[in-house]
């Protein structure tokens, strides 16, 4: 496939400043399509400064950020944050769950469906008179919501608000109201935090299930080794800002610098695993 | 509470009643046959602080011993959703029950045997309120975009057709599509500046935009003639068919038209129906919109911005469309009191009426259209029924909005229904990957 030469995600020379402190200090990375991409580093690295700048959320101080889709290319740097969303189709979750918590959870998927229903209802001209695409786009959009909702084990909760559901029902909601997006590329930031040991076990599952099946790539930010070696394939590690290792999460275990950064100590044997 | 805490309570309260009974009682004016001398008479300050002492002490003995018989410690926190009342489940039922009937009684009202002249006049300025309150819904309650302007919508409607009629011959059928038309453009005018503001900052300026257009209709006296206001405005006819006794050569009047007895009550009945159309109309389509991708971004913007921002919705244009949608109500419904009152000048649109409508929407639950329709008619028709007590009226309707706020800070009928459930949602036909 010729798809698996380009990287989907290219970063080139980004470097994030506040003022005078460089939050993200000339990082470079490539990730790929159909693999999980993770990006580890001790609190404070930058790491949800390099995803607020893929998701358009801040613009970089320099830098390139290239989303390659198919034939499409475009320059997410010069992009404002709902069209990164809407065009470049880069979805993303949040360190801290941001729901619609008094919309019930079959709202918000269908919410994250907007702009496909606002096209289908004539930017509401034609659904105000109940016109019948209109219908049917929206129940091509429930069904959608449905699928995720099953994939996700929200299905009995789906009417419930949002903002009642368990911590771990409201990440999983979060993710599924991502991938309604129809995303090429999901950033998770900490999709795993607060989750205890079997429902991180879980999301593993529907990240690889989402890997897999939906020809989409996966970004993650993560303090959770358990998940981040078992279901990455490819790993980047941050350190004040900038990257100090790059590769598969062997090569990464066993990297002095990583294991420096993460215990100051370069002997012990344990390191990889913490 | 042990007995020295309740000493010390109403130790406190006697003080303060002491403080206040110094300059309200503690003096009288007298008749000294030139000038008025002034009495000192501190023992009424001794009788108010003991009997506020006293008062105090039975109140909080009295509290005590209800907790007692409740058989309940202290309040706590309460777990608010747990325990359901009477109006949460009347709000919940309101799109199925309350509505309908309410519809129905406001259908049949000027048919009822009191409803005379001043019945159904009230009837309309209480269904003035309530499109408006409707109108200001889409942008607070939907959108959740605080604006303490909204009258100036309302005022541009007004104007609209009241220039229009004035200079232009428009009647009130042609220049209502007209008004709302341009009180949404300046809604979007209002829209573009305010877009990056939220809360408390897009208050601000959405209140000095109320403002603006005040002065502005006050100052701009060759087009508005300022303070004297807009005479003459061209009342509404049935569809070209006039409320006169005596119509001009070759127009037919409306009771001619129908073979009736001249009576000037006609035209308010005709005007109560025409704004409880306009009211419908805009219920209707909050109805419907509130379903529509547009009304669902509205709701999810109003609860996280930057979410909806991470689903690829254009916060800006959907801000822009909730703030011109609301202002196009606003001036339908500025245009019909343009029309019923003939006159308009710009103390019609004072803060105060902002202040009201908002008052309207917020009293009734955010976002619940039955609500605000039982708000309209309590904040309307309160002071309408106050009369009596000239005085107190402002002081009396102050009092119930605060003792309604405590008592359900949440407003009456606050009630969210979802746009759509999947368990009524048809099954999925195929199921597979989509």
């Amino acid at each position: 496939m010729s798809a698996a030469k380009i990287p989907l995600l290219r970063v080139e020379h980004l470097t994030m400043r506040f003022g005078g402190l460089v939050a993200v200090n000339d990082v470079s990375f490539d990730a790929w399509p159909g693999e999980i991409t993770a990006i580890i580093g001790p609190n404070g690295a930058g790491k949800t400064t390099v995803f607020n700048c893929i998701a358009g959320f801040y613009r970089p101080s320099v830098g390139r950020l290239t989303l390659t889709n198919g034939e499409q290319q475009f320059l997410l740097e010069r992009m404002y944050g709902n069209d990164i969303a809407g065009k470049a189709r880069v979805a993303r979750t949040f360190q801290n769950i941001r729901l619609f918590p008094k919309m019930t959870v079959l709202e918000n998927l269908i919410v994250a469906q907007h702009n496909k229903l606002m096209r289908a209802s004539g930017y509401t001209l034609l659904g105000l008179f109940g016109w019948k695409g209109y219908r049917k786009a929206e129940a091509e959009a429930v069904d959608r919501a449905r699928y995720w909702l099953d994939r996700t084990n929200l299905l009995s909760v789906a009417d419930e608000q949002a903002g009642s559901l368990p911590y771990g029902g409201q990440r999983r909601l979060e993710i599924a109201r991502a991938m309604c997006t129809e995303p090429v590329l999901l950033c998770l930031d900490e999709p795993a935090a607060g989750l205890n040991p079997r429902e991180s076990a879980e999301l593993n599952g529907l990240l690889r299930f989402i890997r897999d099946h939906h020809n989409c790539g996966v970004l993650l930010i993560e303090h959770d080794m358990s998940v981040v070696m078992q279901i990455s394939d490819h790993i980047i590690v941050l350190d004040y800002g900038k990257k100090i290792a790059d590769g598969s999460p062997e090569e990464i275990r066993n990297d002095p610098a990583v294991i420096r950064a993460y215990l100051g100590e370069p002997e012990t044997s344990e390191a990889g695993a913490a | 509470m042990t007995f020295a805490q309740r000493l010390r309570d109403a130790g406190l309260a006697a003080l303060v009643a002491a403080v206040l009974a110094l300059p309200l009682l503690g003096f009288e004016t007298i008749d000294t046959g030139g000038p008025l001398g002034i009495r000192a008479r501190f023992h009424w300050i001794a009788y108010a602080a003991v009997s506020v002492f006293i008062g105090r002490l039975a109140l909080l003995a009295f509290f005590d011993w209800w907790r007692l018989r409740q058989g309940r410690p202290e309040p706590l926190q309460s777990n608010a959703p747990a325990r359901k009342d009477i109006l949460t489940r009347i709000g919940s039922q309101a799109d199925k029950y309350l509505m309908p009937a309410l519809i129905a009684f406001a259908i049949a009202l000027p048919m009822m045997p009191f409803a005379d002249r001043t019945v159904v006049d009230l009837a309309t300025v209480v269904l003035i309120y309530v499109m408006l309150g409707w109108g200001l819904n889409i942008v607070v309650g939907l959108a959740g975009l605080l604006d303490l302007g909204y009258v100036a919508f309302y005022a541009v409607g007004a104007y609209t057709y009241a220039l229009l009629s004035l200079n232009f011959g428009f009647g009130f059928w042609e220049a209502l599509p007209l008004a709302g038309l341009f009180a949404a453009t300046f809604g979007i005018i209002l829209g573009f500046p305010v877009l990056r503001l939220r809360g408390d900052y897009l208050a601000i300026v959405t209140l000095g935009f109320g403002e603006i257009i005040r002065v502005v209709l006050l100052n701009w006296t060759d087009v508005t003639r300022g303070s004297n206001g807009i005479t003459g405005i061209q009342r509404p006819s049935f569809f070209g068919f006039p409320f006169t006794s005596s119509p001009e050569d070759g127009q037919t009047a409306f009771h001619e038209l129908f073979g009736l007895e001249y009576s000037s009550i006609h035209r308010i009945i005709f005007l109560y129906y025409v704004i409880l159309v306009l009211a419908l109309i805009t219920n209707l389509f909050t109805m419907r919109i509130r379903k529509l991708p547009i009304g669902r971004a509205w709701e999810a913007l109003r609860e996280d911005e930057i979410a909806c921002k991470a689903l690829g919705i254009n916060p800006t244009n959907t801000k822009l469309t909730a703030f011109a949608i609301g202002a196009m109500f606003g001036g339908f419904a500025g245009s019909f009191f343009a029309t019923r009152q003939g006159f308009i000048s710009p103390e019609s649109f004072s803060f105060i009426e902002s202040a009201v409508i908002l008052a309207i929407v917020v009293l009734g639950g955010m976002g619940s259209q039955a609500g605000i329709v039982l708000a309209a008619a309590f904040l309307t028709l309160l002071p309408e029924l106050a009369r009596e007590f000239s005085l107190f009226r402002m002081l009396a309707f102050g009092a119930a909005m605060v003792l309604i706020m405590i008592w359900r800070p949440q407003g009456l009928l606050a009630h969210r229904e979802p746009t759509l459930r999947l368990s009524t949602q048809p099954s999925s036909s195929g199921g597979g990957k989509p």
